[in-house]
Parts: structure tokens; sequence; C-alpha cells
């Protein structure tokens, strides 16, 4: 990595907070203070903080379009391959090509793409599997950011990240609990 | 619109929780050593049953189809039966996960996990007999799956049980795929609850560090609200094309155009039953009726009555075209099924499917876990029975009367059957030992304090 942290031990500062109404409160307060390198935390999705952070990801349902355009010409193309022209054969004198009997196939792998593209498309852009981050070496973190905590965290990477004001500031947004979070 | 009289459903979940009672009830029945003992008997019911799936497939590699009682006229037994039936008690859970995802139905939150579950294990326990319905499942590969081989064949896209192959596997595939996505925040909420380091770790791969960042959240609704609308037409089309199996035959009784809704309304019926059958002893099992409220059992109730009425149409038709089409095949085949051999299955069959479920128009039964639960079992086996008519009666009377034979499962049949309900009953009971049995971060939402109070952003 070439960016240097301004404390190379430091992730950034995590401030936890009530319920979901501080949290999003919290976090467009924020996005407006100009903090560009944050992200909130929460046990269950909070629709009310998306726009809060301005994050809208188109990605995954072009990838998933993507996904059934190609499920379905790899089903039209593979059956067409296969009774045409690698294994033709002579049913009643029907053509080879009798395209209205390939729908089901070409519809069935069509959804098997779009969605192993959903899945997988969501995985990957998540960044997931990820085996270790920093945000869990904060101990309230690990006991409540999957069950009962609303959490946020400032990452030492902003530009506008100072240790003392940014402590500061998560503070006055009425955190409960404001942490270091070690690298 | 917002006076105080207007009507509001009751809450999908019983005052007084907050985030940490939902997540602490639900995950304690995972993380406690403690069991109930009717968890080991269910357990060790299934188990044995599923030893005698083992069995009867052993057998059955070493002796061959023969040890069944298919034979010329019915070449179709219980292996299409069962196939058929499992197939569509899984189509419920698909139906519950998505469509009624789709539809913002909250009230789905409490019970599409083991729905979810049920769809896996009654498609696993599908996807058993094509395999080994020839006897020689090894030969299936060839048969079924396109892949070059040293004989250079291909299979026959022009045929239903290919179309099958692929809507089975494909079904089968994405909702394992919605399964395990939804699954992935409540195995973080288990991976940090845990207090052995092996069930940490076990946990906490299962979860893929989920961390629960926002940025995550969006992009994983945007995928599980896909997901959801590509397993919408996919359940329809699953059920469609095992239709197909049969209306795609001139066989009088199977060539019929109103089989493919006809058979997706008989999938959800069927399927509605099971999560019923599994719901109300499980709610009871294990301190539930906070989540798995009455207006839970009601709205299934309803959904069951609603599809069983559909069948109850599908059947009305199938005797209306019998005798409407003025063809002599067509109209001794529904003469047959009501008065021939085999004639105490229809009935047993309209009893089941068209009578029983009309008590579910009192409110008093639909509100009465017992009695909803004899209802049920009683549409599980009119379901059954709805496949076994529709195969055996079609099929034992030939165009030539020189070709007339009867049908009669051996007890190998009937030990295949019951086996593939062993392997469910056990995949079941192991899922409720080791998984949430209900979406913990979906039943947080319904808490009240999830709502964001105040105005919306920017």
């Amino acid at each position: 990595m070439t960016q240097t942290p301004v404390a190379p031990s430091l992730y950034g500062v995590m401030a936890e907070f009530e319920d979901p109404t501080a949290l999003v409160a919290a976090t467009r307060r924020t996005y407006d203070e100009g903090y560009k390198a944050f992200d909130a935390f929460s046990p269950f999705p909070i629709h009310d903080l998306f726009p809060a952070m301005h994050i809208e990801d188109r990605r995954v349902p072009l990838m998933v379009l993507g996904g059934g355009i190609t499920g379905m010409l790899a089903g039209i193309g593979l059956q067409v391959w296969v009774s045409a022209f690698a294994y033709p054969l002579n049913i009643g004198g029907r053509p080879h090509l009798s395209w209205p009997m390939f729908v089901p196939v070409a519809f069935e792998l069509t959804i098997l793409f779009a969605a192993l593209a959903a899945v997988f498309g969501m995985f990957i852009l998540n960044g997931l599997p990820m085996p270790y981050h920093p945000v869990f070496n904060v101990q309230r973190f690990t006991d409540h950011a999957s069950q009962d905590g609303f959490f946020l965290a400032i990452e030492s990477t902003d530009p506008k990240f100072d240790r003392e004001r940014t402590r500061a500031f998560l503070q006055g947004l009425g955190a409960r609990e404001v942490n270091d979070v070690a690298e | 619109m917002a006076s105080k009289t207007a009507y509001a459903p009751p809450p999908v979940i019983e005052p007084g929780h907050t985030f940490g009672t939902v997540t602490e009830q639900i995950s304690a029945i995972v993380l406690t050593r403690r069991h109930p003992y009717s968890w080991f008997f269910g357990l060790g019911v299934g188990f044995m049953l599923a030893m005698v799936l083992l069995m009867s497939i052993t057998w059955l590699l070493i002796k061959g189809t023969g040890i069944w009682g298919v034979n010329v006229p019915v070449g179709w037994g219980f292996a299409i039966i069962n196939f058929v039936w499992w197939i569509g008690i899984g189509h419920a859970g698909t139906l519950i996960s998505a469509i009624l995802l789709l539809l913002k139905q909250d009230w789905r939150t409490s019970i599409n996990r083991f729905a979810e579950a049920m769809t896996l294990f009654a498609v696993a326990c599908a996807g058993i007999f094509p395999l080994i319905h020839t006897g020689r499942p090894w030969l299936a590969a060839y048969w079924l799956i396109p892949y070059p081989n040293t004989m250079g064949m291909w299979p026959q896209f022009r045929s239903p049980l290919i179309w099958d192959i692929f809507a089975v596997s494909t079904y089968l595939t994405v909702s394992l795929l919605f399964w395990y996505v939804g699954l992935v925040p409540d195995l973080a909420t288990l991976r940090d609850r845990a207090k052995s380091i092996h069930l940490r770790r076990i946990y906490g791969g299962l979860a893929l560090g989920w961390r629960g960042s926002a940025r995550h959240w969006e992009r994983y609704e945007s995928a599980y609200l896909l997901l959801a609308g590509l397993s919408t037409p996919l359940v329809l089309s699953v059920h469609t094309v095992v239709s197909f199996d049969f209306a795609i035959g001139i066989i009088p009784g199977w060539h019929a155009t109103i089989f493919p809704p006809y058979f997706v309304a008989g999938a959800v019926y069927a399927g509605f039953a099971m999560v019923l059958t599994l719901a109300i002893p499980l709610r009871v099992l294990y301190n539930l009726q906070d989540f798995l409220t009455m207006r839970h059992l009601e709205n299934m109730a309803k959904v069951m009555l609603v599809t069983g009425l559909i069948v109850g149409y599908g059947y009305v038709m199938e005797a209306f075209f019998g005798w409407y089409s003025s063809n002599q095949y067509e109209e001794f085949m529904i003469l047959n099924r009501m008065t021939g051999p085999y004639w105490p299955f229809y009935w047993a069959l309209m009893f089941c499917n068209i009578f029983t479920p009309q008590f579910l128009w009192i409110k008093r039964v639909r509100t009465s876990p017992v009695l909803l639960f004899m209802i049920a079992m009683v549409v599980n086996v009119g379901m059954w029975l709805e496949r076994f008519v529709i195969v055996v009666t079609s099929l034992h009377r030939d165009f030539l009367p020189s070709s007339w034979g009867m049908y009669w499962p051996t007890r190998w049949d009937w030990m295949t059957f019951a086996g593939t309900i062993g392997l469910f009953v056990t995949l079941f009971f192991l899922f409720i030992r080791v998984l949430p049995m209900i979406s913990i971060f979906e039943m947080r939402t319904m808490v009240p304090g999830a709502k964001v109070k105040g105005g919306k952003a920017h």
C-alpha cells in the first residue's frame, strides 16, 4: 500500500450509537462534514443509511443482467450445437433446429447464470470472504455489531482525518462511546 | 387514512422484544449444549429410516429395478410419484422466501429460513428418484448431462426429461444460494456469540468475515432482491417443466394443457401443508410462539385454502374435459379413475384435497394449531395420492385391452419412499440443531426500535 496512515498502527476511530435513528443522523452529519472514507455498521440493513451515505451501487444489477444474457446465449448455443451439428437426430421428421423445444433449457440457464452472478458479484464487490478486518479489534464491536450495536468508523486514510479532531467530532454527534481502531 | 380505527394487522412479533432478546432467543437454540429429548427422538427415527433408504438403494443397485412393482404397462411407478411429490413440497419454501418478499409480506420473515431449508431437503429427496429410477445411476451421466464423452453421444434436448434435469438442478442451486446468502449475517451473529473457539472458527469461516457494513448491506439487499425476482419465475417454471413430463406425452389423463398451472398450484398447496406440519410442532418444542404467531398459522392456512381450491378446479376440469372431448380414450380414462380398480385412491384423493380443506373457511379451525396440523397431514397424504392417481390410473389401462395390467408397489418401493422421508427428517433435525431456524437479522427489523425516526435524507 502506498498511502501511509497518520499513525501506522491506527485504522481509524469508531463511535457507537444508541439506536438506528442516532446512527443515521450521525452518518448524515459525517458525510456533510466532508469525510469520505467512513462506514456505518448495523446488525440489520437500515435503508435510511444508504441515502445518508450517498451510496448507490448499480454494479450488482448489471452483473445479473450480464449473467442472464450469458446464460441464455449459452443455453441456446449448447442446444443448437448439440441438436443440429454434434448429434443430429431425426425425430419424426422434425427440423433439427426445433427452437421452441429449446426454450425451457435456455430459460433455466438464464436464471442459473443470473443467480450465480448476483451472489458471487455481491460477495466479490463486498470483498468477502475477508478473514481479518481491523474493526473486530474493538471489543464492543465484536460483542455487539452483529447483534444489537450501531457503529460508525472513520478511517485514518481519509484526508480530513485527524485523530483528536475526529474523535471530538464523533463525541459531538452523541456517541455513546468512541474507540481507536488498531490496524 | 391515518384514522385510529384503521385496520392494522397484528404484529409479526409479540410486543416487548428488543434486538438483544430476539438475538438471544433464536441463537440460544443453536448455541446451547442441552437439547430437548424430543430432538434426539426425532433425529433417531429419521436416521433409522435414512438407513432403510441406503439399504433399499443398495439392493436396487445389486438386483435392478425388478425389485420394484413397475412393469408393462405401468412403467412409471413410485419413482416418479415420489419425485413429483417431493419437488412440489419444496415449492412453498421458495414461494415464501421469494414471492412473499417481493409482495412485501413481512410476516414471511419468521418462516422463510426453515421453509427454505425444507425446500433444499425436499429437492434433495426428490433428486434421488430420477438418479436411481433406472437402477443404473452411473449411466445417467451421459443420458442426462451434456458433456463430451468418448461415445460422441449427446442428450436429446427435445425431451421434457432433459428439461427436468436442467430445471431441478437450477432450482437446487438457486435455492441453496438464496438460503446461504440469507444465512451469512446470522452466521456472523453465531460467530460472535459462540463461546468455544471451534464453533467461532466454523461459524466465522461460513460467515466469510461479514461485518454489517452499510456499503455491504446495500449490495446485499440488491442481490437478495434480485435473487427473489429470479426465483419467482424459476419456481413456476420448475413445476411447469415437471408437468411437461406428463403433458407432452400422448397418454389420456396426461395430455392436458391444464397441467402446468394445476401442478404449480398443487405444489404450493402441498408445500404449505408441509410448512405447517413442521412449524406447528417446532413452535411448541422451542417456545417460538412469540415469533411464529397465530397470524402466521392463519395466513398459511389461507394460502392452503386458496391453492386447494385451484387444485379442486383442476380436478373438476380434468373430469369435464374427459367428457367434453368426446374422445373415447379420454372418456374411458376419467370414468375408469372414478369407478375402475383404483377407485378408492381417486375418492380418497377427493376427500383429502377437496373436502378436508373446506374446514379452513372457519376461523376457529384456522386458529387451532391441533386442527390445522391434522388438516395439513391429510393434505400431505392427499397430494401424494394425486400423483399416484395421475401416474398409475393413466397407464394401467393401455389403448389395447390386451395390454392392460395392474400396478402394486412392492415393499422395496415403500421402503425407498419411507427412506426419503427419513432422510428429510434427519436433515431437518440436523438443520435446527446447527443453524438458526428463524432469520435473526430479519427479525431484528421487525422490532419496533428498528424504524428510523425523523425525515428522509436530502
